[in-house]
């Protein structure tokens, strides 16, 4: 028989519609205070909306949310009046704040409008205003995973009851045994969010059929790619979600030890999961004898220390262990030598945070959405040159063009969008006119990229793929573990053939023109060794980003190693400067920083600069205080 | 207030090697750095050798192995802060202090980490000041933003 | 016995074994780098890998376990590909310096490419520049010749558990470093060049002597003396192509004589030196005169590790010196005054199959009126260097005697250079100082045989003796720290720091063939019976050093040239 959860409310209709700010006495203000919202300035904005309640003696709640999403309108500051729905404003700054509250409280005219609003019944709508789900935004999305981000406070464990939250636990400890949850999941078609996407009820049932008296779970919140924040935003925004997740696979697994592996990067999720797994503990959701269930779970939290590839499972486990990172041979695989010896399951934290929701509307419900291999939603966090960045959620099977055009608004500034970048540095770019590919783990594949674990990269006309590709080995040689050799030697050495078609001719020393030349075929032929015989999934895909510039971009390529220029006008040693007459003002400036002496000019009069000195090292630009010397992506002469 | 590295270690009775790297982040977060001598200490509780130690630390972007300045700059380098120009924001950071990544200034008020993300990309590109996320930086703004810092550091 | 397929032919596998493993038995050959026997593997070099048929990589056959119907091939294109490339990438950042390099002929990269056909540097790229560590008195380390396989640091850390080295860093910043990148010399190193044994490259090296000694026998103002350890003379051969276990030790005094040395001794006299002393000091202990069990003293790398581990078991250490030094120091006394050679003019080298001898020649303890007891030491390695820079052949050296009084030895003396040889050796002798009586068998067994560990007891008398005989210093940890728990039933200990003894020796011959040691220990015990003298009692070389010169074992000046004292050491460790 399971026991209740310790749950004040509970069973006071009244108190949760409060919870649940159904119901509220009195106006409340939310400000979103998750990392994004706090770079943006978030910080000053509440610290000014909680000095302007003393000031003018207004009843307020004031409430700090995680983020909702959308990043690009940060600090977003929502104000819910008793009985009337809930407004978000974007770009609030302290002195918007002030004005938009007086207005709202006060009545006046609204100082611009807000971005949204929240329908709900029982509420009066607001006229003129978008409700939330006709904000181009959110309209594409199905949010499951992020359902409470933005909307609860991330710090208290009765709001996240008060939506329902650990009755999916509550069922499964109640009503399943192991194998049955293991086998829901199965059905269920969920697969593993980090990037492998390898089935996660299969993975659970070869840990749960491993015989040995202790098994342990693992939540990899290590979020290593660039470019990557779901994980981070979901634990800001709603932790109790994760904890959930964790509780249901480790009652499936028959783990009693579980861990949490965190970026130490992360303070703020790193304190809203702490607390919420104190509470967890407290309401004797988490410990010995949860719920009178007689199942045993302890959750500890581990802060990563910085290594990429700790993302890879056997590397995670020797960090745990407190070992060097390096990934070992797999077999064995960790489902049955993990941890400390013992079979171990690794899951990422949106794979996690996909339980209670699927347990809730049941497998079934989860299986109808998406595309016939790849089942339910995937988060993205959308970034780079695209004008509405955030987090997204949406169904699998939408398409990519739908994320970054309708949801994310496409390139701002009216520029051609280019690629995006999709799966971190394991995965690859896709260009503009590929972006009708569905999320889904095979079809992205087939264009040379991968899932990854959501980040989404976007590229404009202004950015090079070669530099993009660069940027990625370096990345990759620096983050590799450099245990093995492909991997360690090989990406050094692929980094060192994109720098060599990158450096300027006049830089080039001894074989280097020859290297260069060289640098296509050989790139191909490193990477195809790299691919077959690193030791880890990291050395393995290591070359993806290199291979999927080239696929789609070979002609970018081809212009930096044969033209000798940067279609993009990125790669500077490839630029040619050039002084504009009209706008120099002959100070000197420029002259006298130039390592070369290519700039002559007499003071006081236009200088010039002499394209066959040149190294095109960007100092003159630098310097230049009237922006006189301008760049261009013209060919560069051998000397 | 200021935690020692024994009084770190008295806290961790009996602690095993999977509480290296846990005792290494509390050594750091007191101290700021990992010194030779904690290396020593760490190596007696554990049992460890301590060029496994200092191999262990070394292997993670998190340990430092000198004392932190006054203000510790973390340049983000992830994917999107540098198709948002991160790397001038970097060379701005580098030339405006004088040191390079992992290094501490002279005069011990600033102190430069290159991270590979801070996980707030749609601000791109980031700094953070002693976790103080700046976002939207470019080379000129973020020249402003250490000449706000080293003008607070030396009233200070 | 699980059948499997490779390149279309049947092969039987082990049940439970690796793919490697099961390759090996076979006879086909793949190559490996970090791959290290009776350890589990790591999976670093991808040097193993080959095509399984179902598995979309390539394979790494050392750690991939077999399994029924498995079809592979070792050398098709994609995996000749796969490794030739992986070893043009170490070569691209590699210095290419293979004509000046120690380990030049020596090397398992050269085999490797020239195996896999390397012809041309295909893969240019800039090159890792790091400074040399040339700050250990025994080892030379030169990161840029590193391929960062990792064996070094196994063999310290988990056969030695000295671990003065792991790797750092990270990516293609990783290095094999100490603590805090210091110098070899203060970090916990026990100069044991167990590292260098298993180093494919000429990254680790021992120091070498060889320019001072060829320098010293060019001068005229100097008498150049030479003793040589009981385990060369069964080594040495395989340097010039031989048969391990050949013993040359003839042909070897000729040699040295050829290489113009004045006179030619031989370790193992003050081996049975040795015994007499460090026996009496066994009698004496179990009467009461210090503490138990008495820890053999011969092993320089072990003195260095009980200084460094186990400080307060440095009063179970025996005081006496190493045969080497030993010797050294009856050669500069004892032979001097002989001769009438002002001791100053004396070079004093010793041909040792040790790295960690080096450094024990180097300690301040072994300084006695301004003068070193052992002036310069060339392991087996630097020998066969020497000679062959002097055109020498070992071949064509009709067999020469050492010379008298200290080319004299016993049986006993000679086995030193076997894991269990001191043991027995002391056994015998102690046997007779207390009963007065010969062992009716000379031979211990249970001390002999190439195990890490052997205990055995002996009745000595009235009194069973206890005795351990260790060799490797894992294993030596292990008793240790038995004996700190309390154990009381040893009374002698012998640690040996390499595992299997001197002929298994830092200095040894790198890369020898499976079964080599053992080969040596036999040739060791086969000497050893065929003697006519088996015990350093009745050495009579010995003998008269007593008679003429030391008085008795322990005495006075046995005490001010034979014996030593150690120092607790504090490195970062």
């Amino acid at each position: 028989m399971i026991g209740p959860i310790s749950f004040t409310p509970a069973g006071d209709p009244a108190a949760i519609r409060r919870l649940r700010r159904d119901t509220v006495v009195r106006p409340v203000v939310l400000v979103g205070t998750g990392t994004c919202g706090l770079g943006a300035g978030a910080g000053r904005t509440l610290a000014r909306v909680k000095e302007l309640a003393g000031e003018r003696g207004w009843d307020l709640d004031v409430v700090e949310v995680g983020c909702i999403g959308l990043c690009a309108s940060e600090p977003l500051l929502d104000v819910q009046l008793p009985g009337r729905a809930r407004l978000c404003f974007g770009d609030v700054d302290p002195d918007k704040a002030e004005a938009i509250l007086a207005s709202v409280l006060g009545g006046g005219a609204w100082p611009e409008l807000p971005l949204f609003q929240f329908p709900a019944e029982d509420h009066t709508p607001w006229d003129g205003v978008p409700a939330i789900g006709d904000h181009p935004f959110f309209a594409p999305q199905t949010r499951w995973v992020l359902k409470n981000c933005g909307l609860i406070d991330p710090r208290s464990l009765d709001e996240y009851l008060a939506r329902g939250g650990y009755a999916a636990f509550r069922s499964v400890l109640g009503s399943l045994q192991p194998r049955e949850v293991c086998e829901l999941v199965e059905r269920s078609g969920l697969r593993g969010r980090g990037g492998g996407g390898f089935p996660t009820g299969r993975k659970w049932r070869l840990a749960l059929e491993t015989p040995a008296t202790q098994k342990y779970l693992i939540c990899n919140a290590d979020e290593g790619d660039p470019g990557a924040f779901m994980d981070r935003a979901v634990i800001e925004g709603d932790p109790h979600r994760l904890v959930e997740g964790m509780a249901i696979a480790a009652y499936a697994v028959g783990a009693t030890k579980a861990y949490v592996y965190i970026r130490a990067e992360y303070p703020l999720a790193i304190g809203h999961l702490d607390n919420a797994l104190e509470q967890a503990r407290h309401a004797g959701l988490l410990g010995h004898d949860v719920l009178g269930s007689g199942v045993d779970l302890e959750i500890r939290l581990k802060k990563g220390a910085g290594a990429f590839v700790c993302g890879e499972e056997t590397a995670l486990i020797a960090s745990i262990e407190g070992r060097r990172g390096m990934p070992g041979p797999r077999p064995p695989y960790p489902v049955t030598r993990g941890l400390f010896g013992a079979p171990t399951v690794i899951n990422n934290v949106e794979t996690l945070a996909n339980l209670p929701e699927l347990v809730a509307r049941g497998p079934e419900a989860f299986a109808a959405l998406g595309t016939a291999g790849s089942k339910g939603t995937k988060v993205f966090a959308l970034s780079g040159k695209v004008s509405r960045t955030g987090l997204v959620e949406v169904a699998m099977g939408t398409s990519l063009q739908t994320v970054i055009v309708d949801v994310g608004g496409g390139a701002p500034g009216g520029k051609r969008l280019k690629a995006v970048q999709i799966g971190g540095p394991s995965g690859g770019c896709i260009p503009a006119d590929r972006l009708d590919v569905p999320v889904d783990y095979e079809s992205i594949r087939t264009l040379g990229a991968m899932m990854g674990s959501g980040g989404l990269v976007v590229m404009d006309e202004d950015n090079c793929m070669v530099d993009v590709a660069k940027f990625f080995m370096d990345f990759i040689q620096r983050e590799s573990c450099g245990k093995c050799i492909p991997c360690r030697e090989g990406t050094r050495h692929m980094l060192e053939i994109l720098q060599s078609i990158t450096r300027h001719p006049r830089r080039e020393h001894d074989h280097q023109a020859l290297e260069r030349f060289q640098g296509v075929v050989h790139l191909e032929e490193l990477a195809g060794v790299i691919k077959d015989s690193a030791l880890c999934g990291l050395g393995q895909t290591a070359p993806n980003p290199v291979l999927s510039t080239l696929r789609w971009f070979r002609d970018e390529y081809e212009a930096h190693i044969f033209e000798r220029r940067c279609p993009a006008g990125v790669c500077a040693e490839l630029l040619t400067y050039a002084i504009d007459p009209a706008l120099c003002n002959g100070c000197t400036r420029c002259a006298r920083v130039c390592p070369v002496d290519a700039i002559h000019g007499d003071p006081r009069e236009p200088h010039v600069i002499d394209q066959t000195v040149c190294i095109a090292c960007g100092s003159c630009l630098e310097a230049c205080r009237r922006g006189a010397v301008s760049t261009g992506a013209g060919r560069q002469t051998c000397p | 207030m200021n935690r020692t590295v024994p009084d770190i270690l008295a806290a961790h009775p009996g602690a095993g090697r999977d509480a290296l790297i846990p005792l290494l982040q509390e050594v750091q977060e007191a101290e700021g750095y990992i010194s030779r001598a904690a290396v020593a200490e760490l190596g007696t509780h554990l049992d460890l050798p301590a060029s496994r130690i200092y191999g262990v630390a070394t292997f993670y972007n998190q340990f430092r192995f000198q004392p932190l300045g006054r203000y510790h700059v973390q340049v983000c380098r992830g994917t999107a802060c540098h198709v948002k120009g991160s790397l001038g924001v970097f060379a701005a950071i580098k030339r405006t202090l004088k040191i390079e990544d992992g290094e501490t200034s002279r005069d011990g008020l600033f102190s430069l980490e290159v991270v590979s993300c801070l996980g707030a990309c749609g601000l791109a590109p980031l700094v953070a000041v002693n976790g103080q996320v700046h976002g939207e930086v470019t080379p000129e703004s973020v020249v402003e933003i250490l000449r706000r810092y080293r003008r607070e550091g030396a009233v200070a | 016995m699980p059948m499997i397929e490779v390149n279309g032919r049947q092969v039987t596998a082990r049940e439970g074994g690796t793919l490697l493993d099961a390759l090996r038995r076979a006879g086909i050959q793949v190559p490996t780098l970090c791959h290290y026997e009776g350890l589990p593997p790591t999976g670093s070099c991808r040097l193993c890998v080959v095509e399984v048929e179902g598995a979309p990589n390539l394979v790494p056959s050392c750690s991939f376990p077999v399994s029924e119907g498995m079809r592979v091939q070792t050398h098709s294109p994609r995996a000749v590909r796969a490794r030739k490339t992986i070893v043009e990438l170490l070569l691209s950042n590699h210095p290419d310096d293979c004509l000046y390099c120690a380990q030049h002929g020596n090397c398992r990269l050269q085999d490797l490419s020239e195996d896999l056909g390397v012809r041309q540097r295909r893969l240019p790229g800039s090159r890792t520049r790091l400074p040399r560590d040339i700050s250990s008195p025994a080892i030379v380390r030169d990161p840029d010749k590193c391929i960062l396989c990792g064996r070094c640091i196994r063999a310290c850390a988990e056969v030695q558990t000295v671990a003065a080295i792991d790797f750092t860093g990270r990516g293609s910043g990783t290095r094999v470093d100490t603590a805090f990148g210091e110098g070899l010399n203060i970090s916990s190193c026990i100069n044991c060049g167990q590292c260098v044994m298993v180093c494919p490259t000429g990254a680790l090296t021992e120091r070498s002597h060889l320019d001072q000694v060829e320098s010293a026998l060019q001068d005229p103002d100097l008498v150049p003396v030479v003793q040589v350890a009981p385990a060369i003379s069964v080594s040495l051969a395989e340097l010039f192509g031989e048969k391990p276990g050949r013993d040359v030790e003839g042909a070897l005094n000729a040699l040295l004589r050829r290489l113009g040395f004045a006179r030619v001794f031989d370790t193992s006299f003050s081996a049975d030196l040795t015994v007499m002393e460090e026996a009496s000091e066994l009698v004496a202990r179990l009467q009461g005169a210090g503490p138990l069990p008495l820890m053999t003293s011969c092993s320089p790398g072990w003195i260095k590790f009980v200084e460094t581990f186990y400080p307060d078991l440095i009063p179970n250490l025996s005081t006496c010196k190493s045969p080497q030094q030993m010797l050294g120091a009856i050669i500069k006394s004892r032979f001097a005054g002989i001769q009438g050679i002002d001791p100053a003019r004396i070079y004093s080298v010793s041909i040792m199959p040790c790295t960690a001898k080096k450094f024990e020649a180097g300690r301040s303890e072994m300084l006695r009126g301004g003068l070193v007891d052992v002036d310069a030491v060339l392991t087996t390695r630097e020998l066969a260097e020497l000679v062959r820079r002097r055109g020498l052949k070992l071949g064509d050296q009709a067999p020469e005697p050492a010379d008298m009084p200290f080319g004299r030895r016993s049986g006993a003396g000679k086995i030193f250079g076997a894991s269990g040889g001191v043991t027995e050796a002391a056994i015998r002798t102690a046997h007779f100082l207390v009963t007065g009586r010969e062992l009716e068998d000379l031979t211990v067994e249970p001390v002999r045989g190439p195990e890490g560990i052997k205990r055995a007891r002996v009745q000595v008398g009235e009194l069973e003796l206890g005795v351990a005989v260790v060799s490797g210093l894992g294993n030596a940890r292990r008793l240790l720290d038995e004996i700190r728990e309390g154990r009381r039933d040893i009374h002698f200990v012998e640690v040996m720091t390499c595992p299997g003894g001197c002929i298994n020796g830092g200095g040894q011959p790198i890369g020898t063939r499976p079964g080599a040691i053992t080969a040596r220990m036999r040739a060791l015990y086969r000497i050893d019976k065929g003697e006519t003298v088996r015990t350093a009692h009745a050495n009579p070389a010995v003998r008269s050093l007593y008679a003429d010169f030391l008085g008795e074992p322990l005495s006075g000046l046995s005490h001010e040239l034979l014996h030593t004292h150690y120092e607790a050491r504090t490195p970062l460790r």
